[in-house]
């Protein structure tokens, strides 16, 4: 629900430091200026990486800021469960939560000082307010060959819903990986596709 | 044909310098400002020099020499490394430059990686050097070559400020022609001119106050000020920077009729105010950080007689502190004219409690890297100096030694050393051991050791020494053997360093090697006098990198006894099960073999072994 003249399509990238939501956001915002949309982005640089909790803006079809305002993005992708409730109030009403329901615990939970809420009562949580689309891409990256393309999994899962053709995401894929991992993030996107693409 | 690229701000930032015929760019690492010349130093074709100096003075007034020899200069650094600069700053307006030279300095607004949220803009107000405010990553590249032509122009330097969002935003940019400079480096001697003696100091004054003018009237009419005044609506809205793009959305997002007024340049638009402030009764001032324009407007008002009412963050509500977005201007529009407040989903207001769900979210603070040198030195630093000991930091990664409790200050760059001497001067009894990287040691902590050793400061110094400036992206410093451009060079030895400058205690040691550790921090500590040791470790990231394999460590469950020696360590790759009350190693680790040597059950081994 991107307020008319503003934004054709506003998704937030939820995340932990390390997982590559810079890629999967390059990803997206690559293709989409290859479809001649203008796009806007804020990615967390510098002291925030470090195995913190990372959030990217993408919005595509916009000329103003990058910043997504509060209950306003189309669709959350969220390649952690935690990130996803972390964020969720950035998502519009109407909007869509895609997550990948492999967790990252931070140190504070594996040194017992925190603990991590359940799975399924975050999937519940989510769902109370918001359509969402929960698997494990995690397992999804290692069949493809490599636990490492779990954000191009994401990719291939929320292009169902990106006002950029598939081919397009796909040759983006092919040149922002390196070259010897193509094939296998190939394979990801494709079953991340596939597994938001039925319903 | 037109040329659409999907940019970083920084990126962008590169390409404008590459378009404006940049020739010698200088800096010194800090986020956000670090990929500008990351960038430019990574291009397998250059026509320009490119360099990463030690500090940021150092690079200002590099980059200062080039622009008094004639040719177009810039140097890049964060918004605290100008207070570093600040000394050539000043002068430097006085003396001005003979061909152009840009000063890029990144502003970092809710301090996402610094130590405060100083406001640049109030630097080109107190040196009258003019500066470039940019809205977009596309005017933040447009703007770059622009800045080049003023420079040049009235032969003085111009401040170019970008803010976080623009640094490390991304955006689709229309690339430009590339102009090939055509200057030759060739100092003109003036001493009237280059040597700021008083004499000539008390001509310069005058002539830097006297151009002003004329700087004013070129900027208030570039394409960076964009007025527009509607007809039907006495409110009015003057926005700067990149405040101008949120206060637009939100303006959209209310549904509001208002005149518009976007700054993008110091001094500010007079002629441009003053128009939009005759045409209306309210004027609503957004602008992130400090309220350089809204104090303008006021004065404006004031000496125009109007009677405009003026709405900022001086007397609210337009928040004094950190970034703004297109929610807090809605809202802010919605309180000022009484519009409803926009339409917000309920959780963001009241709902939203996850403790209400009993979902608690655990924090997920940064964290060094499984397998840092950073953590067994503090570990051990700890255990010898004590947790009563005084620890003051520096900045860089290893301020996140805040986890470990040895970080008791962080200042500024080099304000480890430093301030340790400073309390041992003051008569403080307690142990005092601090730390400071490499890359931050060459900086300024230097000057710090020398000063310790020769006012006899009872200090330990650790130069947590893991070959690059980490936090900031890894970039090269005089300890690699490296240039900006990966070109080899010398490699400037820390304990050459320090013995040269009188240290009479410096010793090297391996961090992991946890047992030299503890001996050489003992000796330190007994050492009476300013002791110096230095790790001896690559930084993590960089050893993968260079093909550095380390087999991973698994803990045996039959062995551990779950007494969490390792655990509290706090290495992201050790996970403890408590209802098995077991340690265990997970996929992240990368072979420090630390918590193998702290184990005092055995029960920690290298896999495959």
């Amino acid at each position: 629900m991107s307020a008319s003249g503003i934004s054709q399509f506003d998704l937030i990238i939820a995340g932990v430091g390390g997982q590559g939501a810079i890629l999967a956001s390059d990803i997206i915002g690559k293709a989409a200026v290859k479809e001649k949309l203008s796009v806007r982005a804020a990615e967390t640089h510098g002291m925030a990486q470090r195995g913190g909790s990372v959030v990217n803006h993408v919005r595509l079809g916009c000329d103003l800021g990058s910043m997504i305002p509060m209950g306003g993005a189309d669709v959350l992708l969220a390649l952690e469960p935690s990130e996803a409730l972390r964020y969720l109030e950035y998502l519009s009403e109407d909007g869509l939560v895609i997550v990948n329901t492999s967790p990252v615990l931070p140190v504070t939970v594996t040194s017992g000082l925190c603990t991590y809420p359940d799975i399924d009562a975050i999937i519940e949580k989510l769902g109370q307010k918001r359509a969402v689309k929960a698997f494990n891409a995690t397992d999804i990256a290692k069949r493809a060959g490599n636990i490492q393309t779990m954000n191009v999994v994401m990719v291939g899962a929320v292009s169902s819903y990106l006002p950029i053709p598939v081919e397009t995401l796909l040759g983006c894929v092919r040149t922002l990986v390196p070259p010897k991992t193509v094939d296998i993030n190939i394979k990801a996107f494709e079953l991340g596709h596939l597994s938001t693409k039925d319903d | 044909m037109s040329t659409r690229e999907y940019m970083l701000g920084n990126v962008a930032i590169a390409r404008g310098i590459v378009e404006g015929g940049g020739q010698v760019i200088s800096g010194y690492p800090g986020t956000p400002s670090s990929e500008i010349i990351g960038s430019l130093a990574s291009m397998k074709e250059r026509d320009f020099y490119v360099e990463w100096s030690v500090n940021e003075k150092v690079a200002l007034e590099v980059a200062a020499g080039a622009a008094m020899a004639g040719v177009r200069s810039v140097v890049t650094m964060k918004h605290v490394g100008l207070n570093v600069a600040a000394d050539p700053l000043m002068t430097l307006a006085y003396t001005g430059v003979e061909g152009s030279m840009v000063i890029i300095v990144a502003d970092d607004p809710s301090c996402h990686s610094s130590q405060n949220e100083q406001d640049t803009r109030r630097y080109s107000q107190f040196s009258l050097i003019p500066c470039l405010d940019p809205c977009t990553p596309q005017e933040a590249k447009d703007m770059v070559p622009y800045a080049f032509e003023i420079s040049n122009k009235f032969q003085m330097p111009v401040i170019f400020r970008p803010t976080t969002r623009i640094s490390h935003g991304k955006s689709d940019v229309e690339l430009g022609h590339v102009n090939k400079s055509t200057q030759v480096a060739d100092f003109k001697k003036d001493l009237g001119r280059w040597v700021m003696i008083p004499k000539y100091a008390r001509i310069q004054h005058p002539r830097l106050l006297d151009i002003q003018g004329n700087i004013n009237k070129e900027l208030e009419n570039s394409p960076w000020n964009e007025l527009e005044i509607k007809e039907d609506t006495n409110i009015g809205i003057i926005s700067s920077g990149i405040a101008s793009v949120y206060a637009k959305e939100a303006v959209i997002k209310q549904d509001l009729i208002a005149s518009f007024l976007k700054i993008g340049t110091y001094p500010v638009p007079e002629e441009k105010i003053r128009r939009i402030m005759e045409n209306s009764e309210l004027l609503i001032v957004f602008e992130e950080m400090e309220p350089v324009v809204e104090e303008l407007v006021r004065m404006i008002a004031q000496q125009t007689g109007s009677n405009v009412r003026i709405v900022g963050k001086m007397q609210g509500p337009v928040p004094r502190c950190y970034e703004l977005n297109t929610d807090i201007c809605a809202d802010v529009l919605a309180d000022v004219l009484g519009l409803e407040r926009p339409l917000v989903p309920e959780e963001v207001t009241e709902d939203f409690d996850y403790k209400a769900c009993r979902l608690e979210l655990p924090m997920r603070p940064p964290v060094m890297c499984p397998g840092c040198s950073h953590r067994p030195t503090f570990h051990i630093m700890k255990k010898v100096y004590g947790k009563d000991a005084i620890f003051p930091s520096d900045i860089g990664c290893y301020t996140l030694g805040i986890q470990s409790g040895t970080v008791d200050t962080t200042l500024c760059m080099g304000g480890s050393i430093t301030v340790a001497s400073g309390m041992y001067q003051a008569g403080e009894k307690k142990p005092i051991c601090c730390s400071i990287g490499d890359s931050t040691f060459f900086h300024t902590g230097m000057n710090g050791l020398l000063n310790a050793i020769y006012n006899k400061a009872d200090i330990t110094v650790t130069i947590v020494d893991n070959r690059t400036t980490a936090m900031t992206g890894h970039q090269p410093n005089p300890g690699m053997g490296k240039l900006a451009t990966g070109e080899e060079t010398v490699e400037v030895s820390l304990d050459a360093l320090c013995r040269g400058m009188g240290a009479e205690f410096v010793e090297v040691f391996d961090p992991y090697d946890l047992e030299q550790t503890e001996e050489v921090f003992k000796r330190a500590k007994e050492h009476r006098g300013t002791s110096v040791v230095i790790t001896d470790q690559l930084c993590v990231i960089d050893a993968k990198r260079s093909g550095i394999r380390r087999k991973p460590f698994s803990i045996d469950a039959d062995k551990c006894t779950g007494c969490r020696i390792c655990v509290n360590l706090g290495c992201p790759a050790i996970e403890f099960d408590v209802d098995a009350k077991k340690a265990s190693v997970n996929v992240m680790c990368n072979g420090c073999g630390v918590c193998a040597r702290m184990c005092k059950l055995d029960a920690i081994s290298e896999v495959g072994i």
